[in-house]
């Protein structure tokens, strides 16, 4: 079971940019064994990661969870924790195990959908900055700097805020967020590419520019780029988690983690049950990500160990 | 050295040129219009345009307009970015409609409270970080180093506002117990309540950067452990104690020192939540509520401030390299 997700991961991305990964696939697929024995730990974020999504798919599609996402009738209003309600229910009677499964989708699909435009176009950018050098590059860094050099929340709050809290801008945010990071670890790994001479070949038999970055460069730095995603997946969830916090988040009537844990909090009486599951939901889910991104990258690159502050 | 930190200050110079234009396109494509608004219903469109002449916003937005049609660029000698600049400049950093006061004046007032958590956020995390991370790496592979390094990586999972609310209502529920809220208590007339009021906040934003220098000090002094001058101190005869102090640790500090630096800035964004859950009147909270009341004037000036404390510790912490590490010589 764990062999097919460890290539789950970079298999997202060969469907995204070129279907010619088939060899660090296999490389992969051996290395997965690896994971097990070598990191307990990376494995158990792993499992972790599978229940969640799991529980997303099939509390958003199948609707297992014992009661639907705002039936108010499912029990009394700040009901502790019982057989009935193992989580407690909210303050308008609503059980809290059952938002709580239903939380799962929201965070995983805002961040993944978030990670992937973020890293695709962070990648994109990186080589384009990479490879082009001269006024491109100092251009694009200096933007890059300027990105990096504010606090990610207040951007996150300022772009919600102004076009209005929705699926599509909390997602644009994030988004938004990513490209820079990405860009610039992109940007020093297509630099080093670019003095290979499998380009130089590439350009003496004629390939245009495009085609040296996409076909020839993006292949290369596309391992690297996959170990930042696993590493950003974690971010994005908290930073899903944070917006909704403070009331920026997706609107209801969908759940979110976020809201639901600082609705528990403006709430008297205090159920403490109301708040701890949806804010313990949020630490697994980052906590998972965490585990297996230390452990992709330990694999994919044993230098960067524990680099990552 | 001198050079480095003017060059460096010049590329802060662009960064908070590019970090203008961004926020002030963000913020004035904001749908509604101020004159409308403040003119109220059953209004005459002369008054309106006499209202936006007022405000300043008639004027195009940037000094430079790309069009498709000819002249392919236009230029204006005044424009609303131009008069922006030019105020935050002359120290006008505007009017917040929201508390009807100066921005000056409100900085001045909470600038003090953002300062003081953001110090005694860094006094724990380097008082828990650094041991802790230090000892993870001279016991590696024993109980201390996975309890440190489980620690740590729970430590950077755990959502700040999270840990936030449980500090605040698991004693309220259990014992009726909070910090003192509401009104800051001044460190100088009551240092013990000014520190009941503080010590929980900087706590929770300390355990998210605590947990990230836990980890770099370790791997950090563990990097250092292998080179060949520690070889040469203990050939020479050091005490093992001297050895670790003098040449490991020391050596060991400079990326933890580069981290501490733009954990500074992440405080800011930090803060933002935390001021707002533990209610301290300091300058995150302020930009959170102007932010909420969309007095999006006081969130660009707010944001160019941020950005220059950020763009300035980035530069303190270039610099404090060379202190640490006299290998390193700028040209």
């Amino acid at each position: 079971m764990a062999k097919d997700v460890v290539v789950g991961t970079p298999g997202i991305a060969t469907g995204m940019f070129a279907e010619r990964e088939a060899g660090s696939l296999s490389r992969g697929l051996r290395r997965s064994g690896v994971l097990i024995r070598r990191n307990p730990l990376g494995f158990i974020g792993l499992l972790i990661i599978l229940i969640l999504g799991a529980v997303a798919v099939l509390s958003n599609f199948f609707h297992i969870p014992p009661y639907a996402l705002n039936d108010f009738r499912a029990g009394q209003p700040d009901e502790g924790m019982s057989l009935a309600h193992p989580f407690g229910t909210d303050a308008i009677g609503r059980d809290v195990l059952s938002r709580t499964m239903y939380g799962a989708w929201i965070s995983l699909s805002v961040a993944f959908v978030s990670v992937l435009g973020g890293s695709a176009i962070g990648t994109a950018f990186g080589i384009i900055s990479g490879y082009s050098g001269g006024f491109v590059d100092s251009f694009t860094q200096r933007i890059v700097d300027t990105a990096i050099a504010f606090p990610g929340l207040l951007l996150l709050l300022i772009i919600v805020q102004t076009l209005g809290p929705s699926f599509s801008t909390v997602v644009l945010a994030i988004m938004l967020g990513i490209i820079p990071g990405v860009t610039r670890v992109v940007r020093g790994a297509a630099l080093s590419e670019k003095n290979n001479q499998y380009v130089e070949a590439a350009r003496a038999v004629g390939a245009d520019t495009p085609r040296v970055l996409f076909r020839h460069i993006l292949p290369n730095v596309l391992a690297l780029a996959i170990v930042i995603m696993t590493t950003l997946l974690g971010a994005a969830i908290l930073a899903e988690a944070s917006l909704s916090f403070l009331g920026l988040g997706i609107p209801a009537p969908a759940a979110s983690w976020g809201r639901d844990l600082n609705d528990a909090r403006n709430h008297l009486p205090i159920r403490i049950p109301a708040a701890f599951f949806p804010g313990a939901a949020i630490t697994l889910t980052v906590l998972g990500f965490n585990l297996l991104g230390d452990a992709i990258r330990d694999i994919a690159d044993p230098r960067l160990r524990g680099s990552q502050s | 050295m001198q050079t480095f930190i003017i060059r460096r200050l010049l590329i802060g110079v662009v960064i908070l040129f590019f970090l203008s234009v961004i926020v002030f396109t963000l913020l004035s494509v904001v749908p509604g219009n101020p004159a409308t608004q403040r003119c109220g219903l059953g209004c005459k469109t002369e008054q309106i345009k006499a209202i936006e002449h007022q405000l300043g916003i008639d004027k195009p937005l940037f000094p430079v307009e790309v069009s498709g049609s000819t002249p392919f660029l236009h230029f204006y000698g005044d424009s609303q970015y131009g008069d922006w600049l030019r105020n935050v400049a002359k120290g006008n950093l505007g009017q917040s409609t929201y508390y009807n006061e100066a921005v000056t004046t409100a900085i001045r007032a909470r600038l003090p409270v953002t300062l003081e958590l953001m110090i005694l956020t860094m006094i724990f995390t380097i008082a828990i970080g650094i041991p802790f991370g230090v000892l993870s790496a001279l016991f590696r592979n024993s109980p201390i180093d996975y309890v440190v390094r489980l620690t740590s990586i729970f430590g950077l999972s755990v959502p700040s506002f999270f840990v936030a609310t449980m500090v605040l209502i698991v004693p309220l529920a259990l014992w009726n117990y909070s910090p003192p809220i509401g009104r800051t208590i001044a460190l100088t007339s009551d240092p013990w309540g000014n520190f009941k009021q503080f010590a929980p906040a900087a706590a929770v934003l300390a355990l998210g950067s605590a947990a990230g220098i836990m980890r770099l000090a370790r791997s950090s002094l563990l990097e250092v452990l292998r080179q060949d001058y520690m070889r040469t101190a203990r050939a020479k005869g050091l005490r093992e104690g001297a050895v670790i102090l003098r040449h490991g640790l020391k050596n060991s500090l400079i990326p933890v020192v580069t981290v501490l630096g733009l954990q500074m800035a992440g405080l800011l964004g930090g803060a933002l939540i935390i001021e707002q859950i533990f209610t301290l009147p300091g300058l995150g909270q302020y930009i959170f509520v102007e932010l909420f009341n969309k007095d999006f004037q006081v969130v660009q000036t707010m944001a160019l401030y941020v950005g220059v404390v950020v763009i300035l510790l980035n530069l303190a912490v270039d610099v404090s390299y060379a202190w640490f590490d006299p290998r390193i010589r700028y040209s």
